[in-house]
């Protein structure tokens, strides 16, 4: 078969890989830089073709509440959002996760707090990692660095989330969303036949025949006993994602000397900073993790072993570098460099900062 | 004359004793136990003049429980 | 001819529905909860639409509706209900979707996606329970508690000055394009209870039909946080409630 090729942006490329995948439902709510999700789908039509709905909601607070419901029903549904937005999202992907739903929600980052800049920023760190909403639970996070992840991410993200009955998170930043770039986009798929779902999540709400029990979705339960072993099962979930599904990308980290670790769109900034590096004998590698949650400890932990020292480079304050600090344990200089207000460094200043951080590594 | 004779059946255990079925009822048939209680702590609905029943299942329509089954029978 | 002898299977003019099961309600002695529950037990039960039924619940006292009418239940965050309904009939256009909601839900911290749902014609059905006052936290004003009723956050009676006006959210619904059938009704009469009946049977076939949006307003009581007996509580509605939430058809575009 041959490739479909285009040329996009990022943002649009979410939207015809979710038709593709055979998406049942999106439901949204404009803020920038991620407008062109909603629409590229209002503008493509599905429901002439696929018959995947799509509707612009009220607001993102009702916009998720949306997305709880078609998942509880068994479909495929997702939402997409930018940072302020994201944040009146939380209570609903907290209800998400209880419910034990599949469903995916899209953040294309840009500044913060407060209503903060329409620029991009990877300060949602934090928020996407660390659960968001109120309780205990985790979403199973993918940071794209390409319009190409873009597109594969969508389905990657529901079929995890679908795995593991758990909400999964493209945490993009708003460069990755505006930028175009060469995509292949996957070939179309069919949505699921109602039977097919009623085969496939025996849970789903669908209307009760004759031969069931009812089927309730809820996220209430008053019996501690019972509320404790709810949450037992969640977190034996996340184990198993942990165990499981822990994604990143290396770059000249066999003989490297120090590493570099970012995510997104900075991460090929950095890969060029590397590069320059390189052309001059210094040794640095890169570790991209693909997945912010589960997080590559491990992999750090071994390379914090081999290293001389590490630096995070994020659009932000510094906030995975708490997660590559747990997993190095001190064993090596761990440090920050970042730009905030939604300026992103170029490979030049990237460069300038490791060897002010790391100045014997300069050769 | 066609006579309507009715009877009513109350589930003692679901009832809360919220008196509105004794209200509703035209004929008088129901009140509430004046000392006996059920399983909940409960003063239930009984027919204390079960005679009177026309079936008209206007308590049965009012009560928040669901407790009450109404029988009808046309004596010719 | 005794009871006993008229008891009988064959002599049964009226029980509870299968649908409402033998799980004892948590609803305090004499909630209207309990009958509305009782009614879309019947009459999905008659219509026979059990399989194509989704119901979603709210936040407040009918949290656990989904306990007590054995059909497929959705439990929503507080006030997003007609959000729920409308992603569960867009993604589900043959099913029959309606949302329970009390004042609170419905009318104070849902009141966003009340309008927007009944705005966009979502054809879903909309029960609505307006007892004046939040039941499940113990009493506090909702945004139809009456000028001057006494709640636990208003101890001295509701005062326009500080807390607003009564918000008749029906009245406002009737103004838009989207509704086709708003109705106030009560459960207080054998009646009332009938008429009731009949107007959730009407927007329950508005939704089948794709009609657009229907609700049916229930002016309830709550005795616990009226602080009455069920009965005063009938005749304090009748005399109260009923002057500012009047009972009838606000507005029916469904031809006869």
């Amino acid at each position: 078969m041959e490739e479909d090729v285009r040329l996009m942006k990022g943002n649009e490329a979410i939207a015809h890989a979710a038709i593709r995948y055979g998406a049942d439902g999106y439901f949204g709510y404009p803020i920038t830089p991620q407008s062109e999700i909603l629409e590229t789908l209002e503008a493509e039509m599905p429901w002439e073709t696929t018959g995947m709905v799509v509707l612009q909601a009220e607001s993102e607070v009702a916009a998720i509440n949306m997305v709880y419901a078609g998942a509880a029903c068994g479909k495929a549904v997702f939402t997409s959002s930018s940072s302020p937005g994201v944040s009146l999202k939380q209570e609903g992907i907290s209800y998400i996760a209880a419910g034990e739903l599949p469903a995916l929600i899209v953040n294309v980052m840009r500044g913060g707090p407060g209503l903060g800049t329409i620029h991009p920023s990877q300060a949602d760190y934090f928020q996407a990692t660390k659960g968001g909403g109120h309780g205990d639970y985790h979403l199973i996070v993918l940071a794209p660095s390409s319009v190409q992840e873009m597109a594969d991410f969508v389905g990657l993200g529901f079929d995890l989330a679908f795995k593991y009955r758990t909400p999964a998170m493209i945490l993009a930043d708003g460069i990755v969303g505006q930028m175009m770039e060469k995509v292949v986009l996957p070939p179309q798929r069919p949505r699921r036949t109602d039977e097919e779902i009623a085969a496939q999540c025996p849970w789903a709400i669908t209307g009760r025949p004759a031969t069931r029990k009812p089927n309730v979705m809820t996220t209430l339960e008053l019996d501690s006993y019972q509320m404790e072993r709810n949450n037992e099962r969640f977190q034996r979930t996340y184990r198993l994602i942990e165990q499981n599904e822990v994604r990143y990308q290396e770059y000249y980290t066999d003989d490297a000397e120090y590493l570099i670790v970012a995510f997104g769109s900075i991460a090929r900034i950095c890969l060029k900073s590397i590069e320059e590096a390189r052309k001059n004998g210094v040794k640095i590698g890169l570790l991209r993790p693909i997945t912010l949650w589960p997080f590559a400890y491990d992999r750090i932990a071994e390379l914090s072993k081999q290293v001389k020292g590490m630096q995070c480079v994020e659009l932000n304050a510094g906030q995975m570098i708490e997660d590559v600090r747990l997993a190095v344990e001190g064993r090596v200089p761990v440090t920050h460099f970042g730009r905030l207000g939604g300026i992103v460094p170029n490979p030049n200043e990237v460069l300038e900062s490791f060897y002010s951080q790391f100045p014997t590594a300069k050769k | 004359m066609a006579k309507v004779k009715g009877a009513v059946k109350i589930n003692q255990e679901r009832c809360k004793g919220c008196d509105l079925c004794v209200v509703a009822c035209p004929v008088d048939v129901l009140m509430l136990q004046p000392k006996e209680v059920n399983d909940r702590g409960y003063h239930y609905a009984f027919a204390h003049n079960h005679e009177a029943c026309i079936g008209c299942a206007s308590c049965a329509t009012v009560c928040p429980d669901g407790c009450i089954e109404v029988y009808r029978v046309t004596i010719k | 001819m005794t009871a006993e002898e008229i008891i009988k299977p064959e002599n049964k003019v009226y029980a509870k529905p299968d649908l409402l099961n033998d799980n004892h309600m948590h609803y305090c002695p004499g909630c209207s909860h309990g009958v509305v529950h009782r009614l879309i037990a019947e009459i999905v039960e008659e219509m026979g639409i059990a399989d194509k039924t989704i119901g979603i619940a709210p936040v407040g006292c009918a949290v656990f509706a989904y306990k007590y009418v054995d059909i497929d239940w959705i439990e929503a965050a507080h006030g997003r209900a007609p959000a729920i309904a409308t992603a569960v009939k867009r993604l589900n256009p043959s099913r029959m979707v309606f949302t329970y909601q009390g004042d609170g839900d419905l009318a104070a911290i849902g009141t966003c996606e009340t309008i927007h749902a009944a705005n966009r014609g979502e054809n879903i059905a909309i029960i609505f329970i307006n007892n004046g006052i939040y039941g499940m936290t113990g009493g506090q004003m909702a945004p139809t508690t009456l000028e001057g009723m006494k709640t636990s956050t208003t101890p001295y009676g509701r005062r326009i000055d500080l807390n607003g006006y009564p918000l008749k959210i029906s009245d406002l619904l009737v103004q838009l394009d989207g509704t086709c059938y708003v109705t106030r009704q009560a459960v207080h009469t054998p009646a009332a209870v009938r008429k009731t009946k009949a107007a959730i049977k009407q927007a329950f076939l508005n939704s089948m039909e794709g009609r657009g949006t229907s609700l049916v307003e229930i002016v309830s009581t709550c005795n616990s946080g009226w602080k009455m007996s069920p009965v005063e509580s009938n005749k304090w509605m009748e005399e109260n409630m009923f002057a500012k939430y009047p009972l009838g058809d606000l507005k029916n575009t469904v031809k006869k």
